[in-house]
């Protein structure tokens, strides 16, 4: 009945979806942030840890949502350990064009692999009202980065 | 109303009046299962608000010319029959608003701060929507209001003994409550209410957002002082609601926005308010919509209510017979007497992801908390799918909604 939805719902999504990583509170975080959806109910708080030399050292979130926004976490905290604070944020804004348009047409630079295993959440920007599930946790990340204090927010 | 037999309710020929009911979703027949968020509509209604701008729209209560005569005629026509469909002692206690929001914030504002006084307490309870929660929250904040709020039971019906508990210090100058859930799909007891509040000195608002739609109201049966309800929920169009309230308390209340129409007198150091209803209906108001609405009321009356009511009963037991003997499937909210609203869970996927499953084999359901967070706390869940049923809804929609939810199940293994 759902076969077409293999796209969206890829094993990998449905997978990190039950089985979120990286789903802890990090004690002594250097940055914290948290995001939420008012629409929907999503939330979520993000912790990172921050190496001497600036780059992430470790990742990690709690929080409640659907697959796709709990995959989209999950996988994030993945693919940003270990980069630097620069690459996070160009990861971020390529991770939104790709929710969004489905394709990555600058994914050839430096960060070709982790965008390709991002694109599992490609199928995304079929369903408009979903975009925001797989966004909210990079706008989290930036908002953990920059610091500020206020709540990100998907809309 | 058991035994109420339906024998002219057709529901095949009624969805034919509904043109988007023969459009297709992702190539697959369209199952509206959202009406509770907002009904779709029938043919009569949109010819009803064409044929008023192709012929006879002008400004209302303004021009001595005949198409503003007749833009005025058809607006106060609109009025007299929300009046019968209300059965109001007059159509002079129909004050037309742009929606349900509109009417209770009228409400909470003229009546909230012209009548009540602070100290007092407005009683609501947890299963209201946010339109009748947030307005008397910033009543509170402003006017120096207590704010009640009476618990509702884990079948998910409102606890009358903790309703009556919280009247008993005779503080509660008004009581607001919803007359159907929009999430539980519980049906209130309206008179038994009323006849609680008015014998603790209090009035009664009732939401009838959802209700108005499902069942015949009586105002004067129902013994409550203020009813509220939407033209879009009732198979007509957005930009309309309705606020009825008793003259002798309508008369007491203060305008709540201020403009043209609204006016007996205006000189540069004040004016004169109008009678209701104009007192309450400032500015050029929702002539179309009314027409619209008055088609719709038409159209639900054309039918009956009581037809209405026992197509939808089919379709409620239906879903009770169905739904929760899907694997997995929690549905919030078991009230005795309810209507065709229900909220559920499956305990393996998120309400997001079931609704984007569900939209994919063309069935339309809302998905969240239905404007009711507090509610969803009460019943301690994140967020659920809702479906809700209109009169043009069938049991082949009932059975292939539980077929889908069983399917997602499985899905999401």
């Amino acid at each position: 009945m759902f076969d077409d939805l293999r796209d969206l719902y890829q094993e990998v999504i449905l997978d990190h979806g039950r089985k979120p990583r990286n789903f802890r509170r990090l004690e002594e975080a250097d940055r914290e942030g948290r995001g939420d959806n008012p629409m929907c109910g999503d939330r979520m708080q993000l912790w990172v840890k921050l190496a001497p030399d600036g780059r992430l050292a470790d990742v990690a979130f709690q929080g409640k949502g659907c697959a796709i926004s709990m995959a989209s976490a999950s996988l994030m905290t993945e693919t940003v350990r270990g980069k630097t604070q620069e690459e996070a944020r160009t990861l971020a804004e390529k991770f939104r064009e790709l929710a969004m348009t489905g394709t990555c047409p600058d994914c050839g630079g430096v960060l070709e692999d982790e965008m390709e295993r991002l694109q599992a959440l490609g199928g995304v920007h079929e369903f408009p009202s979903r975009v925001k599930c797989a966004t909210l946790a990079w706008h989290t990340l930036n908002a953990a980065l920059e610091n500020t204090g206020k709540e990100a927010s998907s809309e | 109303m058991d035994g109420v037999v339906a024998p002219s309710f057709d529901v095949a020929r009624i969805r034919q009046d509904f043109p988007i009911l023969s459009e297709k979703v992702r190539g697959k027949d369209l199952v509206f299962l959202d009406s509770g968020a907002s009904a779709q509509k029938p043919r009569q209604v949109i010819q009803a608000m064409t044929r008023m701008m192709e012929t006879a729209y002008a400004n209302v209560h303004r021009g001595a010319y005949h198409l503003s005569e007749a833009a005025t005629e058809a607006y106060e026509a609109a009025r007299r029959a929300v009046a019968g469909f209300l059965n109001a002692a007059s159509e002079r206690e129909i004050v037309f608003t742009g929606s349900s929001t509109n009417a209770i914030n009228l409400v909470a504002h003229s009546y909230g701060r012209g009548v009540l006084k602070p100290g007092q307490a407005v009683l609501v309870s947890e299963m209201e929507h946010h339109a009748n929660l947030v307005p008397w929250q910033m009543l509170k904040a402003a006017h120096g209001i207590e704010l009640r709020v009476a618990r509702v039971t884990d079948a998910g019906e409102l606890d009358l003994e903790d309703v009556e508990a919280k009247l008993a210090d005779g503080k509660v100058g008004l009581v607001a409550v919803t007359h159907m859930s929009n999430v539980l799909g519980t049906v209130t007891p309206a008179a038994r209410l009323a006849a609680l509040a008015h014998a603790h000195g209090a009035r009664l608002l009732l939401d009838g957002s959802q209700a108005a739609v499902h069942r015949a109201v009586d105002v004067q049966a129902l013994g409550c002082d203020f009813y509220v309800f939407t033209g879009h929920k009732l198979y007509g169009p957005t930009g309309i609601g309705v606020l009825w309230g008793r003259m002798e308390l309508l008369e007491a209340m203060p305008p709540f926005l201020g403009g043209g129409d609204m006016i007996s007198e205006v000189t540069l150091e004040g004016f004169l308010p109008a009678p209701v209803p104009a007192k309450f209906e400032a500015g050029t108001p929702p002539i179309i919509e009314a027409v619209g609405l008055h088609a719709a009321i038409d159209y639900v009356r054309g039918i009956g209510m009581a037809s209405i009511e026992a197509h939808e009963r089919h379709l409620v037991d239906r879903a009770m017979a169905r739904l929760p003997a899907v694997d997995g499937l929690t549905l919030i909210g078991r009230a005795q007497d309810r209507g065709g609203v229900f909220a559920f869970a499956l305990d393996n996927a998120h309400a997001h992801d079931l609704a984007t499953l569900l939209d994919r084999v063309g069935i339309a359901v809302r998905s969240g908390r239905h404007c009711a967070e507090p509610l969803h706390a009460r019943f301690g869940v994140e967020s659920t799918c809702r479906a809700s049923f209109g009169l043009y809804t069938t049991e082949a929609e009932v059975d292939y909604l539980a077929e889908a939810l069983g399917k997602a199940r499985e899905f999401f293994g």
